[in-house]
Order: structure tokens, then sequence, then C-alpha cells
């Protein structure tokens, strides 16, 4: 059976239907071909899935998209403005926050959670905040140093 | 991971939900343990019924003599709430340490409460608090105290076609001087021994003690021996010593790869005396 929802992704309203097992990070990335959005360990450990409900993070790999239906969604292509990093983007890019990538985006999002809710994190702070986004490469000190460079341009 | 093809109802009230309970369709909340379990096809329910838009599981009141938490509020909201902070800490200290923010943003307590994992946090609080649960179903509603509602093993008082709706925490001298502390699962951050204890206090002597334990047995406890070795007691580090003594007593401890039985039973013994000390 065919389910109809209607959404607000990036900012741009999307009707679509689907089968009510519909992953939201599947639909994001194979019906909508949002693939930033990442798949990791596929069971709401590792936040490579972080995407933003309502401006609140969540795991899309453990939401249905019928769940979602209604609700304001952005990813991680939602954050730059009329070709213009976000100063979360900048950071990673100015202080090698990344190497292999994969965990960037949910790195970003969650990120952009924490700054909204405290918009002067401690490092301690940053490192709590991150505690469900595994990195495998980098050993987290450039991911944090990334978020404290957005955080003063914010 | 792709679960098995189910139906799927919005409910718009409370009533609404139970009458599209049947016996082979489930409840959806935040979903933050049921997808998992669905994705893992561990379950195939036909049916999920939606109920996290139902308005009247989304408050925490401030009562009297108690504090009424509705069955669909997130764990992000609880550690947030500033009556909880107040009147029962160990609510706000429990919360703060499930999963990560992603997870606090949508899980629930009553999701959490009816799936009952031996390794979640809220079992063990719950009972520490003297919590009641309120259910309804077709009939009504019910409420059950806290030490009847976990059974087993994922195993509760809910019965079919039953929905909880509100958890209701009371305001006690006790659970205002409550406390919880846990050894975690790294990645899942689940309890590997997570421990509530509620004190209430006359002057510096203890006159009762709850603690429930988590992620120790297959269902959460309390271990009544060292409840009851605790009376009377003043609350310093040589009498928390001498009577917290084999909080396992009677129960049958879990064993898997992160913890053995033997460890397990050290970290449960160090873990109450920990909480304890924190109340010192």
């Amino acid at each position: 059976m065919a389910y109809k929802i209607t959404l607000t992704v990036n900012g741009k309203t999307i009707t679509a239907e689907l089968e009510a097992r519909t992953i939201l990070a599947d639909f994001l990335r194979e019906h909508l071909s949002l693939t930033g959005t990442h798949i990791g360990c596929d069971t709401s450990s590792c936040g490579a899935c972080t995407v933003h409900i309502n401006g609140a993070a969540v795991k899309s790999c453990t939401v249905l998209a019928v769940q979602a239906d209604g609700t304001d969604i952005t990813t991680v292509e939602g954050l730059s403005q009329n070709g213009n990093l976000h100063p979360i983007q900048e950071g990673f890019n100015q202080e090698h926050g990344l190497q292999c990538g994969f965990c960037t985006p949910g790195m970003m999002m969650t990120a952009k959670d924490l700054l909204q809710r405290n918009p002067n994190p401690s490092e301690q702070e940053i490192r709590e905040a991150l505690e469900g986004n595994f990195c495998r490469c980098t050993g987290y000190h450039n991911i944090v140093k990334s978020i404290q460079y957005a955080a003063n341009k914010m | 991971m792709i679960p098995f093809s189910f139906e799927y109802k919005k409910a718009a009230s409370v009533k609404e939900a139970i009458s599209m309970l049947d016996g082979d369709a489930k409840i959806l909340g935040g979903g933050h343990s049921l997808i998992p379990t669905l994705k893992l096809r561990l379950d195939s329910p036909a049916c999920l019924i939606d109920i996290s838009k139902i308005e009247s599981l989304q408050h925490i009141r401030d009562n009297d003599n108690s504090i009424s938490i509705g069955a669909g509020v997130t764990h992000a909201q609880i550690a947030e709430d500033k009556s909880l902070a107040t009147h029962c800490p160990m609510m706000g200290q429990a919360a703060k340490e499930i999963g990560d923010i992603q997870v606090r943003n949508r899980g629930t307590l009553g999701g959490s409460i009816a799936h009952a994992d031996p390794a979640a946090d809220w079992p063990a609080v719950l009972l520490a608090a003297n919590a009641q649960v309120t259910i309804q179903n077709s009939n009504g509603t019910r409420t059950v105290d806290i030490d009847q509602f976990f059974k087993g093993f994922f195993e509760t008082a809910l019965e079919e076609g039953e929905i909880i709706t509100t958890i209701t925490v009371p305001k006690t001298m006790a659970n205002q001087n409550s406390a919880y502390v846990k050894f975690k699962q790294p990645a899942s951050r689940f309890a590997i021994v997570g421990c509530a204890v509620a004190l209430a206090m006359n002057g510096s002597t203890i006159e009762s003690a709850r603690i429930g334990l988590t992620g120790v047995a297959d269902v959460t406890y309390r271990p009544d021996n060292v409840e009851k070795a605790l009376i009377g007691e003043d609350l310093n580090e040589a009498s928390i010593d001498k009577s917290v003594q084999d909080v396992t007593d009677g129960v049958s401890v879990m064993s898997d790869h992160y913890a053995s039985e033997s460890y397990r039973k050290h970290l449960a013994q160090v873990f109450v005396k920990r909480a304890l000390k924190k109340l010192m």
C-alpha cells in the first residue's frame, strides 16, 4: 500500500507516495537524491545519517518517512545559502575537520543543533554533544576546532 | 536494512489508537526501540499505530503532590524540565545519559518502558521513584504501581489493547534527594549497570531507601536487603560500605560479551555505592 506524505525538505515542499516501511534516510537518498545524508551503522549509533526534523537533530535511519509527514526537514544540502558556505561548513574547511568525509554531514548537522541551543559551547560541551557521531579518521580534535570556528563566526 | 511490510495508521487520540489496536498491531511512539527491532526483522507486526501526534501525551505537568509525564514526552524534554530537576533530580540525570542528543530528541518515556529493555535506564529510575503508570484500554483507565509493572525480559503489565498514557512521579522528600549513575556500553550507551537511589532523610539519618538496578538481571529490580540495611544509618562512606553487601542476592545476573556475570556483580556493587555517595 502506498502512503502519501507532504513535507518540506531544505525549504522545498515535497509530496511523495511511498511504502510505510520506507526509512527516512533511504527516502532522502533514493527518492530525493539527497545523498549528502550518509548511512553508516544503520542502527542509530554512528550519527552519519543525522538530519533536522523541525529544527532538532535526529538519526534518519531510525525514522520512518511517513512519520516525517507534515514536518520541516533540513539535510546537509540545506546548510549553504545562495552558494555561500554555512559557517559550520566553513569551519570544517578551514580547520581540516574531515579526512574521508563519511561522518562529516552528520557531524555538521549535530553541530548545528548544538549551536542553536548553546551558541558559545565549551570544548567539553562540544565533545559531549558529539557523543552520537562517530569519526574513525580524525580523532575528533579538528572537528571540535571546526565547531569552535563556527561558534566564533556565528 | 528494510523492515517487513506493514500498514501504518495515524491516531488522533488515545481512544482512536485503542480502537485500532487489534492483535497484530503495535504502537509507534518515537520509534527508537521499535524501528531498530523492525529493521533487524526481530518483529513483523501487520500494522503500526502512530501515537506521536497525540497532543495529550506530550506534556509534563507539575501537580500539587506529583509530576505527571505524558507517555509521548521525549528524553530531551525530561532532561530540560525544571520541575523534575527540583523534585526528582535522578530523572534529569538519567535522561541526559540516554543515547545521544539525536536519540533523546526522538525517544519517549512511554515507549521505553513499554519496550522494557533490561538495559534501559528508565526502569531503574521509575522503580526508585515509586512511580505509577496510567494505562488506558477500551474500558477506561487503570493505574499500576511501578513495583508491579516490569514483569520480566521485555515483559510488562501491559495487556493487549492497552496504551500507557501517563507516568506519575510523586513529590516526596526521597525523590528530591535522588541520584542516578551508570556504567554504559560506549557505542549504544545502554546501561551495562545503572543504579537509581532515592533516600528519605531525617537529619543525617536514612529513614527509608528505594534503589533500582538496571542492566544486571533480565528485569529491573530493587535490592531490598540493601534498602533495609540502610534504614537508621547515617549517610557516610563507612555506613554505605557496611550496608551495601551483595546487591545481587537472589538475582540471576546476566552475562554477555560486554560484561561477564562476575564483572557485572562487581559493577552492581560499585554503582549502588556510587549512587549513594552522590547524595552525601
